[in-house]
């Protein structure tokens, strides 16, 4: 066990560090990229606790896609990190009553533990344990698909919701723009294509409309 | 200090099985960074003999050296660092893609036998480790692009980043078909899950009739044409198309890091051919579970399937001309994402209706 505790400090300290850094770093790609250390180390934390599942899922979702969007979004901005720091002082009391919220209910949450250590031994569904042959991914299946599975389509649905309202907002059909139409395309025979057109001698032909399809 | 500290204890318990994956994880980076040599050339040679070529055969009997001239080529060259790149993401770039795509290649597994499963770490959930290492491919592209301060690069990375999210998303429909199947995520029960499948089920014996190729048979062309996406191979390789971008993200790059970010692209296309063969084509089991066919070791046919994959990418190269960047979406989003999710009802549909999940 010697060797997963020093991989503990490993993780532990690297995700403090380059959370840190998150903040600290000048460039805002930089701090990005410290924010998938993070992560990173953070998945290599679940997977020292042996929940390999949400480790990988971790990483699939926020380093796969999250943090790629962020690191998009932060590449194409030109955000000027010196204007931002102008408004430190100011908002510094407002930043430091959100930490110590968050830091209260943190002591408040795990000084539970101490103060009653017997009151969060029997869970209402019981990890299975290394040995049984079931798998965490098995288990967090069945919890997920029996106990709570209104709470997980309800999740589902919010997302989905949310997906639609992200088209709705950004799909605009402009009037006059050229859009490629494979149907249309692969629906133009001779009939379609070509016109056969009398010409007058000494005359010139003056197209009626352009159609756009050249 | 009490026994549990004794010098014994720790050797059994950290330092021997710490010596063996080490010796296990250099056999198969030396077995696998020489088998890349030789697909490389391969690579060359069938995209030489498409377009009646000879391709490189100066370099030992018959080119077959030329791969490792390349090497020393490339390490013996002066990097070049442009002056306004970001030095430190700049040089870490090429890092990340190949040491992202060879740390793949803990999971996978080539072999069963006797002596148990060839694999450095059996892990349970070995699929979504390789879609997870997969998904980070693109962080060399982009940092790569980024760093380099320049405009060609910027626009590949770019490019590169929305093309491997987007066909991302076909691929993991896909990887659940086939979980859908097997009801494991470890990559050794999916080969072993195609011991037995369709042709067993029609009454013929185990045969490559039962790998998963048939009974998914959409699914395997849409991971095929993914797969061929994700890799950014041909026709498909917009974020380095010679023609509009130079040479797209590795515009900058030279000698030692240009070879590791083409030594990642090809070690993620081996690893994309590997996950090919297990999931589809039945990764170390025969063709015919018969005589001939099973004198042969589980290694050669897992190679043997490899291979194959690599040459169908090969010769993809070879004569499927360049997509334009929105058919490449358009093909991603509009028609492998609804097919895959459909397949994903489907398949699991009929498997409950005739009573055949795990």
């Amino acid at each position: 066990m010697t060797l997963a505790a020093a991989f503990f400090y490993l993780f532990a300290v690297l995700t403090i560090a380059s959370g840190f850094m998150v903040i600290a770093a000048k460039n805002p790609v930089h701090a990005v990229l410290f924010l998938i250390l993070a992560f990173f180390n953070a998945a290599g934390l679940f997977v020292l606790l042996g929940a390999e599942f949400l480790a990988m899922i971790l990483v699939v979702v926020y380093v796969g896609a999250v943090a790629v969007l962020f690191l998009f979004v932060v590449m194409m901005l030109d955000v000027d990190f010196a204007e931002l720091r102008a408004g430190f002082i100011k908002n510094a009391p407002l930043g430091a009553l959100v930490g110590l919220i968050l830091l209260a209910e943190l002591v408040l949450a795990l000084g539970f533990r101490f103060v009653r250590p017997g009151a969060l031994a029997t869970p209402s569904t019981p990890i299975p344990s290394a040995g049984s042959g079931v798998t965490n991914t098995e288990a967090i299946g069945r919890v997920l698909y029996t106990q709570y599975a209104y709470y997980f389509e309800g999740a589902g649905l919010i997302l989905l919701v949310a997906m639609i309202g992200a088209i709705v907002l950004t799909l605009r059909h402009k009037e006059g723009v050229k859009r490629q139409s494979i149907a249309a395309q692969v629906a133009r025979g001779p009939k379609t294509a070509v016109e056969v057109v009398k010409v007058p001698a000494g005359g010139a032909i003056i197209p009626a409309a352009a159609d756009g399809r050249g | 200090m009490d026994s549990s500290w004794s010098w014994q204890e720790i050797w059994q318990s950290t330092i021997w099985p710490l010596v063996v994956m080490v010796f296990q994880s250099v056999v198969l980076l030396v077995a696998l960074l020489v088998i890349i040599a030789f697909l490389l050339l391969m690579d060359r040679k069938v995209w030489a003999a498409v377009q009646m070529r000879r391709g490189p055969n100066v370099v030992g009997p018959f080119g077959l050296l030329q791969s490792f001239a390349d090497l020393i080529k490339f390490v013996l060259k002066e990097p070049l660092i442009p002056a306004g790149a970001d030095k430190g993401v700049f040089l870490l770039a090429p890092l990340v893609t190949s040491v992202l795509a060879l740390a793949a290649w803990a999971v996978i597994p080539v072999n069963e036998n006797s002596w148990g499963r060839w694999v450095i770490s059996d892990l349970n959930v070995g699929v979504l480790y390789l879609f997870a290492i997969s998904s980070l491919g693109v962080y060399g592209i982009i940092m790569g692009g980024w760093a380099s301060n320049s405009k060609y690069p910027f626009l590949g990375s770019l490019r590169s980043a929305a093309q491997m999210v987007s066909y991302e998303v076909s691929i993991g429909f896909v990887i659940i078909t086939v979980l859908l199947c097997v009801g494991s995520l470890n990559l050794s029960e999916i080969v072993n899950a195609q011991k037995i499948g369709l042709g067993t089920r029609l009454g013929l014996p185990n045969s490559f009739l039962d790998w998963y190729w048939l009974a998914l048979f959409p699914m395997f062309i849409v991971f095929f044409i993914s797969a061929l996406a994700e890799t950014n191979r041909p026709p498909f390789d917009l974020p380095e198309a010679e023609s509009e971008l130079v040479a797209g993200f590795a515009v900058e790059y030279s000698s030692t890091p240009y070879l590791l970010f083409m030594l990642g692209e090809y070690v993620a296309i081996t690893t994309m051919c590997a996950l090919t063969t297990i999931m589809f084509l039945g990764g170390w089991l025969p063709p015919i579970d018969a005589a001939p066919f099973t004198w042969l070791p589980g290694i050669f046919w897992f190679l043997a399937k490899v291979v194959f994959v690599f040459f169908m990418f090969a010769m993809v190269k070879a004569f499927v001309p360049r997509y334009r960047y929105d058919q490449l979406m358009r093909l991603g989003w509009k028609v492998f994402l609804p097919l895959s999710l459909f397949m994903v009802v489907a398949v699991a549909g009929v498997l409950q209706f005739f009573n055949l999940a795990p």
